[in-house]
């Protein structure tokens, strides 16, 4: 469901409204961006089952909250060390072994690994439209003539925070730098004494636990069923890409423009535009900035 | 050999056969480093140089022989672990971290859990060595010129506290001028306490810097002495410093 379907009848400024949409959007695109951008960014490997983690991560909040009446916003805390782990498993188990091939032989693994869980999820809970709607899900907040839901506003608040700390961590931690000049250049980073497949297993889990952390704050605003992650995955591709692939900062205003030219686009040309719009974008960017609207000349080669 | 050169020994070789795939680089290749010299590797493009470095920091796995340091059989260490032992290599090309700065790049030279905890002396050693990283502290390492990224790429390697520091071809592509301010510095680290193994395609000044050298030609080791008796060398003389 679109979140701008959501806000209700309401008497509200058109323009105001356009911006405050298209900032929440944006906050939500990030939050399921900013692990893609991170895998990306350090291992040169593109994820193609994020997607399945953001739906796992929405599953494990529709169960915690049908089962046991628990709110998202307190799952959201355990969703981060299990999903660590969960990254940590899958890394030993499939992306271990494919680090050093081909990006094709990555490129099968993960989309591998996204229809394989696509299909558990089918199998295990069948593929209905569930829904998780604790009470902060329909609650509207109006201000200076223009609506939004509280949910968005949460999601929002905790992308910025989950962006801005990530990108601390990258920049200020001697692991961040280390993470980084494994990124640069593997073999000058063995040779200053890295455990470079450490490296790439601690970037897999973050980046897990990311996505499904988000997946748990984004189930309240949309349904929750196998695929649910394919309309975000698709869209979390061009962020990357607008955002100078593998810049976190980058990610977090490619997700705004992502976002505006769907708010935008929605508004003035109807819904079924906004994926032709975005990804008009895309192969623009991929065509005449390759590395991205923020990047650096050659970083989409180095993981800057 | 007396007892005295055999205890000497820090790093020795022993009957090195190193493979690229089905190419072999090196042939049976024996020669040690004494502790605390300037051992100086020659010989002309692909004769198994920098395969040969790439061997002792365990980029390359040897598919026979053995490398011992300081009495180690290193065959089961992994290459991020030998740097542990105090093993550091400055690798061809200098491959600084291209998109971290010049302060971030000597940081991450103090990665292994020996150098972490004197990073401060280190830093100030390097500095001391190299005042110009000292002033473009912030500045991206890629932007630097190509003498002032080697004397980064060896103030990182530095910064792991080195006890074999091993420099490839660190003057390639240098300035004459810059040349010799790099060969200077290298003899300041060995004064320093550091043992020393160069390869450097410039063979006259590396044979008058080094107390000994090593010569490979085509993957064997064809030569072996002190440098000043190789510098003296017909056969030697011929091939690389054309007399």
């Amino acid at each position: 469901m679109d979140p701008a379907r959501l806000l209700g009848p309401a008497q509200i400024d058109a323009l105001a409204q356009l911006g405050v949409s298209t900032i929440l959007l944006g906050g939500i695109y990030a939050l399921i961006a900013v692990g893609l951008t991170l895998i990306f960014g350090i291992m040169r490997v593109v994820n193609f089952a994020h997607g399945e983690f953001l739906m796992l991560g929405m599953y494990l909040a529709f169960w915690s909250f049908t089962l046991y009446g628990l709110d998202p916003y307190f799952v959201l805390f355990v969703s981060i060390p299990l999903f660590f782990l969960v990254g940590l498993l899958t890394y030993a188990l499939v992306m271990r072994g494919v680090i050093t091939a081909s990006h094709n032989a990555q490129i099968f693994t993960t989309v591998g690994l996204s229809t394989a869980l696509q299909n558990v999820a089918l199998v295990a809970w069948t593929g209905d439209f569930r829904f998780v709607r604790p009470w902060h899900s329909s609650v509207v907040l109006r201000i200076a003539g223009t609506a939004f839901n509280l949910a968005q506003v949460v999601a929002f608040a905790i992308a910025v925070a989950l962006t801005v700390a990530l990108f601390a961590f990258m920049k200020w931690t001697h692991t961040g730098r280390v993470m980084r000049a494994t990124a640069q250049d593997r073999d000058a980073a063995t040779l200053m004494g890295i455990a470079t497949d450490r490296v790439y297993r601690l970037t897999w889990a973050i980046g897990i636990a990311c996505v499904g952390a988000a997946g748990v704050l984004v189930a309240p605003l949309y349904s929750v069923y196998p695929t649910a992650g394919l309309q975000f995955v698709l869209l979390s591709y061009v962020v990357v890409v607008l955002g100078g692939l593998g810049d976190m900062v980058g990610a977090l205003l490619g997700s705004l423009i992502v976002a505006a030219v769907e708010v935008v686009g929605s508004y003035f040309f109807g819904t079924a535009w906004k994926e032709v719009l975005y990804f008009v974008l895309f192969i623009a960017v991929l065509v005449f900035r390759p590395a991205g609207l923020f990047g650096q000349r050659g970083a989409e080669m180095l993981g800057a | 050999m007396p007892t005295w050169a055999r205890n000497s020994s820090l790093l020795r070789l022993e009957s090195v056969d190193a493979f690229y795939g089905d190419l072999q680089a090196l042939f049976e290749v024996s020669f040690e480093v004494r502790d605390k010299e300037i051992l100086a590797l020659v010989g002309a493009n692909a004769a198994g140089k920098t395969t040969t470095l790439r061997v002792i920091s365990g980029l390359v796995a040897p598919r026979r022989g053995q490398v011992l340091f300081n009495g180690d059989d290193l065959g089961r260490v992994p290459a991020h672990r030998r740097t542990d032992f105090g093993i550091v290599q400055v690798p061809e090309g200098r491959r600084l971290f291209p998109f971290m700065t010049v302060m971030e790049n000597l940081l991450l030279g103090a990665h292994p859990e020996r150098a972490r905890a004197e990073r401060n002396q280190s830093l100030e050693y390097v500095h001391a060595l190299f005042p110009v990283l000292a002033e473009r502290r912030a500045q991206l390492a890629g932007s630097l010129s190509g003498g002032e990224q080697q004397m980064c790429a060896i103030g990182r390697a530095l910064m792991a506290k080195p006890r074999l520091l091993m420099l490839d071809e660190p003057t390639l592509g240098l300035a004459p001028v810059l040349v010799g301010k790099i060969f200077e510095t290298v003899r300041t680290i060995n004064a320093d306490g550091v043992t020393v193994l160069l390869v450097e395609q410039n063979v006259r000044q590396a044979l008058t810097l080094a107390h000994r050298a090593c010569v490979l030609e085509s993957g064997r080791l064809v030569l072996a002495g002190p440098a000043r008796d190789l510098l003296g060398d017909e056969r030697l003389k011929r091939a690389y410093l054309g007399m």
